[in-house]
Formats: C-alpha cells, sequence, structure tokens
C-alpha cells in the first residue's frame, strides 16, 4: 500500500524543461510547486565538468545520460499486423532521465514553427481542396495560433538567449534572416554564432541556386548572457559536444543554465530525484485528479495528493500515464474514436554527404550551428504539383567532428582496416553533410497503446508503439532530399552522396527524438486529449505538457514549440489557480 | 566546504614568554562623535532586527552553524595549525547554548574573549576584531541572538594539544597580541571613513585572514590587511598596491563585489565566496560603500619584486592554459565580463602567495549565488586530471602572462597543499 504524504498545491511529473518553466511561474503565483523526477540530480559541475564531458565513447556511445531500458521501455512494431516486441536498447529516439530532462543534452536548435502549421488543415483546405488529404490522415489545428504563442515565444528565446538573426520583425523582412518565418515582435537576443567553413560553403551553394539561407537559431550563447530572469551564461566555445552531452560552459541553454538557480532558491518549490511517478489518482467522479502515486529508488510506494497534476514527462511517458490511468478514452484505431494514443507523430530525416577538397575542422562545432535554407517547409511552396503535405528544413550543421560517430566517409570506403582508415584519413577534415528534416504528419494507423503482453519494472503494462512511414513522409522527404543535393552539387568540386530515408521505418538505428503527439491539443474534445491551454478535457486539474500535445509533427525541431506552449500554458494556469475549473467549455 | 574563519593562537613559544600582563581597556575613552551603527528606529524591534543585520555582517553563522546543522547551534570543526576547535552553541538554550548569559556575559566574551564561567576563549573566535564593536551594537546582536529557537547541542571538546588545551595559556597570549578596546573614530576622517573602518577592522574582522599572522597565529596590531594564509587559501591584500592589491580597483568594484560575489575584475573564490554568501551581500549598499572608501584609503604600498621566470616552465603552463582553462577563461585570460571571471590583472592570480590560484585550480571553485546575481557558476577541479608538477607550470603561467607578475610556484608546494587539502575536515 502507497504511503500518503502531505499535500501539495501542484505536483509535477518530471523535471526538465517543462515542469522548470511550470514551477518559476506558479511558484511566482505563489503557490507551493513539487517536482517529481524518476532519475538524479545533475548540475553542469561536477556533472557535465569540461574535464569529462567531451567522452564520446561514454555519452554517445555507451548512452550515459539517457533513460535505461531496463525500467521503463516500449514495445514496437510497424503495423498491426505484428506483433510488438519491447525495446532492450535505445535506438531511433533517446528519451532523458534526470534533472533537466533532455534540455540537457539537446543540440539547441530553437526554433518557431510556421504561422500555417498551427492552422495546417484550415490552411491546407483552403489552398489545395479538401481531396488533398489522404483519407486516412488526422490533419488537424492545434486550436491556438502563432500569433497567440508569439510573446510566448519571445519569452523562451529571451530565456534560453537564443543566438540568431531575425528575418521578419513586425511584418518587415530583415536580410539575412529566414524569410518565411512569422512576425516577431523583436530580434534574436543574440547575435548569430560564428560562422564556420562548412556553413560558409553551404550558404554560398545555396544562394548559387537560388534560395536564401540564413544562421540557424541556437540556444548556444554567442556571447555571454544574462536572461531576465538574472542568471548568467557563458560564451559558447565551439567544442562540439552538445548533443548527447551535458554543456560543461554554461553555453547551452537547459533548466540548469537558465532556470534553476533562481527556481531551487524558493521556499514553495521543492523537488525529489529518484521518484518514478507509476499513476495519476482520481477521485471516484474520474473528474477530478487528487494527486499521483511514485515508486521512490527503495521500490517504496507513496502517494503524493495535490490540487493539481501536471504531466511534464517525455512526451510517450505522458501518454503512458494518462492510459495506465485510465484518463481519457484511449484511442481505437478501427473506428478512429478515442483520443489518448491518437495522433502519434515522428519527423523524417535524410541527408547528402559532401566531398570537397577545403580543409572544413569540423571538430569546431556548437549543438545548433547552421546555415539553414526554408524554401521547402510548411507551405512556403506550392504542393499543388508536389502532391504531398508538409516539409521540412534544408540545413548544414557543423554539430561537431566527433571521431566515432561524425565523419562522413564515401560510399565505396571500407567499413574497417587499412582502407577505412585511408578513406577517414582523407576526409575526416573535408567531408560534411547537409541534413534534411521533414515533418510526419498524424495518422489512423500511426498511434500509442498499452501492450498487451509486457510490463515495466513497476508492473504496469509497457506503452506500444506502432508506427511507420507514410507514402506522403517519403515522397515529402525524397523532395527534399533531391533539394538538398541541388545545394551540395553547387558547392565546388563536390561529390555527393544522396541519402534518402526509404520505408519501412525502423526503431533501431537513432533518427531523432522528436516524437510528439498521443495527448494532443485542439478545440474538439473527440480529437484531443487537452484544450488549447493544454488542460485535460476529462480532468480540469490536469494537464499535460510538452509535444505529447502536438497533433502532428511539423518540419522543425520542437523545443521552442515546447518552450512557447509551456509558457502559454502557464499563462492560462494562472487564471485557473484563481478560478478552478474548465478553461473551455464544449 | 571547509570551515570558516581563521586561525589559531597561543604555542608552546608564548608559554616561555615572561609577559603575563593583562590587556588595557580603552573602553572608558572619549566618548565617540560619530554615530555608529545602523539608523534603526529605537525600541526591541528595531534592536532586534539591527541585531540580524549585525549578525550577518558578523558571520556568525560561518562558524557557529555546522553544515546540515541547526542555525547557530555550533558543533562545526574549526581547523587551525594547531588543532581542531569546535565552535559553540549561541542559541539561547539554557544548558548548553546562551540562555543564561546576561548582557554583561555576552559583552565581556566580544569585548574581552571571556566566557560566562570567566575562561578565556580561544582566539578562533575573533575577539580581537569583535572588541570594537559599540556596548550598543554587541547588545544588539545578544538581543537577536535571543529570538533563535533554542537547540540542545553540547560543546565538543576541542582537540588540542598540551598545554593549549590550558585556556590559561590564552591570557599569556592576550598579554602580548590584545588589546580590548571600543574603535575609537578618527575625528579627521569622514564618517563614512569611520564606519568603514568600524566594519572592516570590527566586526567584518577581514585582518583575520587578510593580514599576516605570526607564529602565534597573531595579526599585527595595525591590522594593515595586506595579505595572509586562511584555510588552505591566501587572502590577498586589501591595501592599496595596483598589481596584488585593490590600487586599482575604484570603489564602485568594491561594492560590487561584496554585494554580489563578482565584478568585471574578479569573482570571489574559496572561504571568501561563503563570506559574500551568507554575509557581505546582506550589508546595505551605503555600508558597502563605507567599506569601500574605507579599503582604498589603505597606504599604497610598493609591488615586491618577482624574479623572473624560465621560459621552458611558461611554454610547458601556455600549453596547459589552452588544453584546460582558455575555453572560459579565453586567450589573453580576460575571461568573460558577466560570467567567467578574467585572470590578467587580477590581484588574487598576483598575490604574494599563488596558494588560492592553485586551490582553486585543484579543487575548482564556484562563485557564490547571491540574491542580486543567483547563478553559481563553478568550475570543476583539476586535482585528478593534472599532477603537481603540471600545476606547478599552470600556475607559474598564469601568474605571468598577459602582463601578470608573480613569484613561480614549484611542484613540491602544489604537493603539500595538495596533501593538506585532502586531511582538511570537509575539504
Amino acid at each position: 500500500m502507497a504511503r500518503r504524504l502531505p499535500p501539495v498545491d501542484v505536483v509535477l511529473v518530471g523535471f526538465g524543461w517543462t515542469a522548470s518553466i511550470i514551477a518559476q511561474e506558479l511558484t511566482d503565483a505563489g503557490v507551493q510547486v513539487l517536482a517529481l523526477e524518476r532519475g538524479a540530480w545533475r548540475d553542469t559541475v561536477p556533472d557535465f565538468a569540461t574535464d569529462h564531458i567531451q567522452d564520446e565513447l561514454r555519452y554517445a556511445v555507451r548512452k550515459q545520460i539517457f533513460e535505461s531500458p531496463e525500467r521503463e521501455t516500449m514495445t514496437f512494431r510497424n503495423n498491426t499486423s505484428q506483433t510488438a516486441l519491447p525495446m532492450r536498447h535505445l535506438g531511433s529516439f533517446l528519451p532523458a532521465a534526470g534533472v533537466g530532462g533532455a534540455g540537457v543534452h539537446w543540440n539547441g536548435q530553437c526554433w518557431r514553427f510556421l504561422p500555417q502549421d498551427f492552422v495546417i488543415r484550415t490552411h491546407t483546405e483552403q489552398r489545395y481542396g479538401k481531396g488533398f488529404i489522404p483519407a486516412d490522415m488526422n490533419l488537424q489545428d492545434w486550436g491556438v495560433t502563432y500569433e497567440e504563442l508569439e510573446p510566448h515565444y519571445d519569452r523562451f528565446e529571451y530565456l534560453c538567449g537564443v543566438s540568431g538573426q531575425a528575418g521578419n520583425v513586425g511584418g518587415q523582412l530583415v536580410a539575412g534572416g529566414n524569410p518565411f518565418e512569422g512576425a516577431r515582435a523583436r530580434g534574436y537576443p543574440l547575435p548569430p554564432l560564428e560562422r564556420c567553413a562548412s556553413t560558409v560553403l553551404f550558404d554560398k551553394a545555396a544562394r548559387e541556386v537560388g534560395f536564401k539561407p540564413f544562421p540557424c537559431p541556437a540556444a548556444n550563447a554567442s556571447r555571454p548572457y544574462r536572461n531576465p530572469l538574472g542568471v548568467q551564461m557563458g560564451q559558447c566555445t565551439y567544442c562540439g559536444y552538445c548533443e548527447w552531452f551535458g554543456c560543461g560552459n554554461y553555453s547551452k541553454a537547459s533548466p540548469q543554465t537558465t532556470i534553476l538557480p533562481v527556481l531551487l532558491k524558493k521556499d514553495n518549490f521543492r523537488f525529489k530525484t529518484h521518484c518514478a511517478v507509476t499513476r495519476v489518482n482520481t477521485d471516484n467522479t474520474g473528474k477530478r485528479a487528487t494527486g499521483v502515486t511514485y515508486v521512490d529508488v527503495d521500490g517504496n510506494e507513496w502517494e503524493q495528493p495535490a490540487q493539481m497534476v501536471v504531466l511534464c514527462a517525455f512526451a510517450h511517458h505522458n501518454v503512458h500515464l494518462l492510459l495506465v490511468s485510465k484518463i481519457g478514452q484511449p484511442y481505437d484505431p478501427v473506428s478512429n474514436t478515442g483520443v489518448v494514443g491518437r495522433n502519434y507523430a515522428y519527423q523524417i530525416t535524410s541527408s547528402v554527404d559532401v566531398f570537397q577538397k577545403e580543409r572544413l575542422n569540423p571538430f569546431m562545432g556548437a549543438g545548433a550551428l547552421g546555415q539553414a535554407v526554408d524554401e521547402f517547409n510548411g507551405d512556403n511552396f506550392d504542393h499543388g504539383p508536389q502532391g504531398f503535405v508538409g516539409g521540412g528544413y534544408i540545413a548544414l550543421w557543423n554539430t561537431g567532428g566527433r571521431p566515432i560517430l561524425q565523419h562522413y566517409l564515401p560510399e565505396k570506403a571500407p567499413k574497417w582496416g587499412a582502407g577505412w582508415k585511408k578513406a577517414m584519413h582523407e576526409n575526416y577534415l573535408t567531408a560534411c553533410s547537409i541534413a534534411t528534416h521533414g515533418s510526419v504528419m498524424s495518422y489512423r494507423s500511426s498511434y500509442l497503446d498499452l501492450d498487451p503482453t509486457w510490463r515495466d519494472a513497476y508492473g504496469n503494462p509497457l506503452l506500444r508503439l506502432t508506427f511507420d512511414f507514410q507514402p506522403n513522409e517519403l515522397k515529402m522527404s525524397g523532395f527534399l532530399t533531391d533539394k538538398a543535393a541541388q545545394i551540395g552539387r553547387a558547392i565546388p568540386g563536390a561529390t555527393v552522396h544522396e541519402k534518402k530515408r526509404g520505408g519501412p521505418y525502423s526503431i533501431v538505428p537513432y533518427q531523432t527524438t522528436h516524437n510528439t503527439g498521443g495527448a494532443v491539443m485542439g478545440n474538439d474534445p473527440k480529437t484531443s486529449v487537452v484544450n488549447r491551454y493544454l488542460q485535460s478535457w476529462d480532468v480540469p486539474n490536469l494537464w499535460v505538457m510538452g509535444s505529447s500535445v502536438f497533433p502532428q509533427n511539423a518540419g522543425y525541431n520542437p523545443t521552442g514549440t515546447v518552450g512557447a506552449l509551456t509558457y502559454w500554458s502557464a499563462a492560462a494556469m494562472k487564471r485557473y489557480l484563481k478560478n478552478p475549473g474548465p478553461l473551455v467549455t464544449t | 566546504m571547509s570551515a570558516a574563519r581563521l586561525f589559531g593562537f597561543g604555542c608552546l613559544l608564548a608559554l616561555l614568554a615572561v609577559c603575563a600582563a593583562c590587556s588595557h581597556d580603552r573602553d572608558e575613552a572619549a566618548p565617540s562623535t560619530v554615530k555608529l551603527g545602523e539608523r534603526m528606529s529605537p525600541g526591541p524591534w528595531g534592536q532586534i532586527s539591527r541585531g540580524r543585520y549585525l549578525v550577518r555582517a558578523g558571520d556568525c553563522a560561518a562558524c557557529h552553524t555546522a553544515e546540515g546543522g541547526a542555525p547557530f547551534a555550533g558543533d562545526r570543526a574549526i581547523p587551525t595549525p594547531f588543532g581542531t576547535i569546535y565552535s559553540s552553541n549561541i542559541t539561547p538554550d539554557p544548558d548548553t547554548g546562551i540562555g543564561r548569559w546576561t548582557d554583561e556575559d555576552f559583552y565581556r566574551a566580544m569585548h574581552e574573549g571571556i566566557d560566562r564561567e570567566g575562561d578565556h576563549l580561544y582566539p578562533a573566535f575573533p575577539y580581537p576584531w569583535y572588541t570594537r564593536l559599540s556596548r550598543d551594537d554587541v547588545l544588539a546582536i545578544k538581543a537577536y541572538l535571543d529570538t533563535l529557537t533554542p537547540v540542545r547541542q553540547a560543546h565538543r571538546p576541542d582537540e588540542l594539544p598540551w598545554p593549549l588545551d590550558q585556556r590559561g595559556v590564552m591570557a599569556v597570549w592576550n598579554g602580548m597580541y590584545f588589546d580590548a578596546g571600543t574603535f575609537q573614530p578618527d575625528p579627521k576622517r569622514s564618517p563614512q571613513w569611520n564606519r568603514g573602518a568600524y566594519l572592516v577592522k570590527g566586526l567584518g574582522h577581514c585582518g583575520a585572514c587578510h593580514s599576516d599572522k605570526n607564529f602565534a597565529g597573531a595579526t599585527d596590531k595595525d591590522d594593515p590587511l595586506t595579505g595572509g594564509f586562511a584555510e588552505n587559501a591566501f587572502a590577498p591584500s586589501l591595501a592599496g598596491g595596483t598589481r596584488d592589491g585593490l590600487g586599482s580597483w575604484p570603489e564602485q568594484d568594491i561594492v560590487q563585489y561584496l554585494g554580489t560575489g563578482r565584478n568585471g575584475r574578479t569573482s570571489a573564490a574559496g572561504p571568501m565566496a561563503e563570506v559574500v554568501e551568507d554575509s557581505t551581500q546582506y550589508l546595505s549598499k551605503p555600508d558597502l560603500q563605507a567599506i569601500a572608501v574605507y579599503l582604498k584609503s589603505l597606504p599604497a604600498r610598493k609591488d615586491s619584486a618577482v624574479a623572473s621566470v624560465d621560459k621552458d616552465t611558461l611554454d610547458r603552463g601556455a600549453a596547459l592554459y589552452v588544453d584546460n582553462c582558455e575555453g572560459c577563461h579565453l586567450k589573453q585570460g580576460q575571461g568573460e565580463p558577466g560570467a567567467f571571471p578574467p585572470l590578467r590583472q587580477s590581484s588574487a592570480v598576483q598575490a604574494k602567495s599563488a596558494d588560492t590560484l592553485i586551490n582553486v585550480i585543484l579543487n575548482g571553485s564556484r562563485i557564490p549565488r547571491t540574491a542580486a546575481e543567483p547563478t553559481g557558476l563553478a568550475m570543476q577541479g583539476f586535482a585528478d586530471h593534472l599532477d603537481d608538477a603540471q600545476i606547478a607550470d599552470l600556475t607559474t603561467y598564469i601568474r605571468n602572462a598577459w602582463g601578470n607578475r608573480g613569484e613561480a610556484v614549484d611542484a613540491g608546494h602544489v604537493e603539500d597543499l595538495r596533501k593538506s587539502l585532502r586531511q582538511s575536515p570537509g575539504g
């Protein structure tokens, strides 16, 4: 039996980006907040200190700072005709465990989605007609608009000290920035990162082809920075160890480097580590959350009563908790009814490796050091002749030149031995790669539910993921890859190797950690789990944060939008606290 | 974190000294014409809140609160060159604290270093500085301490060798090194200067670390603040040297440093980080300003000559600097204003002794977290990463690069510091 603890006002499940923002905002509003984190406490020093963090074998290969599948994992299948099997190693995506969540190990690629992304159904129908949308695609509007989110994007970017070049300030296009971006109230807080040789090559080639390249927005501080909370960040050293590593220089935005120094001083905030939440508890009406149950590191079970529960875990875990807690109607793909687990989406990536002669020194990198073109993202181009929905950016990222996993060799190079060494010697300093980063829409056949067979360390059924790349996405990705190759070929003396993404989706090789959906937001309780403020339709004192609320995935990295939605939701929570109840009535 | 303030007291040699003279009390001297202390409203509330302010100004918690222990209940180990002393319980517990102490008992302890039972206290308790406090201030401190929750925490016996464990020895020490006496304002100086001097030489007990100590652990009665050793670190000179003192610091930089733990020149490290976090950040702007005015008035000293350093050492040090330090402190040692402290032109880096620098390289450091500047930017230690010779080369390089000047460091000294850091309780 779970032992009951004294109640708190608000309990947060997880202590990463979204929990840190919610905690900061709600403690400012005067309520008492407790965050429960399944992983460990971590801080820049000693955990990410520069005397040991740049260890590719330990962190990237042996995956030191991610969740461990022996405690929690998921089962996977491509479609309902297969039997899902558990993932015993992390693969295609890497959820974090520990304070700061994936905010510790991300690259810092901090984008805004396009205005049309939030109204994609309406926009697509208007421009291309209803018939343009495949019948099995659960395309839907978000219930929130870009204009509503703009101030919240701004807050997140200023919190993080994003380095970048604005392309559209108040409707006025600004040279050098992304001409396709939605209007922003003001520029980025910091100037773009320094260019590196490969992004200069890309920039020149993309212009030659006729595109408008711009520096990617980076939550890697290009200058020393003090954010609006008064927290200080150091200048990026271009060490090239962002993704899958913590930052040792206080340069990459994370909860630790932007919020925690202020939050942890507050008397009305507490957090506990090594506490895995296993249930959201509800009263006998099922309409009110009474708190959560968690298991501590010794295996003891505790009940933590709370007035309000906010799910701030990784996308999958939020959905899993809703399912095992029996909150909301689980999705049924056959009838396309029910909501929890509905509209899971991912992203589709591909690359074009470029072999040329100029020396590039790839080891001088940063997680979000890149140059991109946005001509083929969202609806920035005419989809009519292409016959697919969605798009993505094309970018040359120079995240680093780590010796084990970050090098590009010609297709015919041997995979081992003296031939491999020779190829490595000849190409390490001169090869680079252009990436495409494409949207994935939601389909009836892509969803999350509970596995009938496999259970986790706490006795809960594992989450089951059913997902495959659909023809729409493969077509879109192929189109993007061709455009990327076009840029690659414009680099002087370049040989390109086009690496298109083919189906079926494999969960084994790493692709991206941008999983979305399963607890999506919207204006219709029949097709969404939470309302436009991220408040549960069924249980109004329960809220869901993070990318699990995305109705489908856009062509950008999600963290900027996750941050903006969190601030947007926090503002709504403050209204809710004054007058608890559903913020949207049906 | 290693324990707090200073230092020592008598030693065997002191015992041999003949003098057993009593301290001279100058309390009876002419009354002050300068108003001292915080200008707070009279009455118990004003007195208590003034006491709370003064307790912070004196950083009493640093010694009287053990790590993880109840506030002001004592039992913190204070390492001294002579043995370990345990701080006393100053909560108002009648049996183990100061619950039965009268105002007079308390004043005598602060003013003369003698406790309620009439025993001499060891000057690890900085009564040589506290003696300068006005009676009003001492009683305000007592009034505040009386409001604390009484905590039962008996005094742990000090670990001192004979004959230092005999408190009577301290009468000899006092005779040689201690004059009781309230601060006497200098009428030729401004009230602001006098306020600063009162805080620095009194409650602030800055000289406990920042002044040199003799073999008996005693500070020169003039309290010159020209730098001194404290807890494996060297507290740099606060006097007017331009290289290793505060000569080139404008007053505003001193105010910012004490108020926030950092400024454009440096950041607090080692024991001083604790002092800023627990004490100086709470001082009022006028008080910080007054301290700055006083410190800036200290006489400038000529920078000492430094022997030149051989090129091989500098080359080795420079290579180590690139690999280990340059990411944050940058190529020219300029640091990142607003984040990481510069090393170029740093008085702490160029101090007479390199111990603070070596200590930071070995153990790392965290900039204090203050209300004004909440970020505890930290540097990891390199004790497991660099050997003694490398740390010596690196330290020598940093002390002599970009126009810096400082005596070279040898590997044997790093080895000694590494050992003593390992041995220090809580270190």
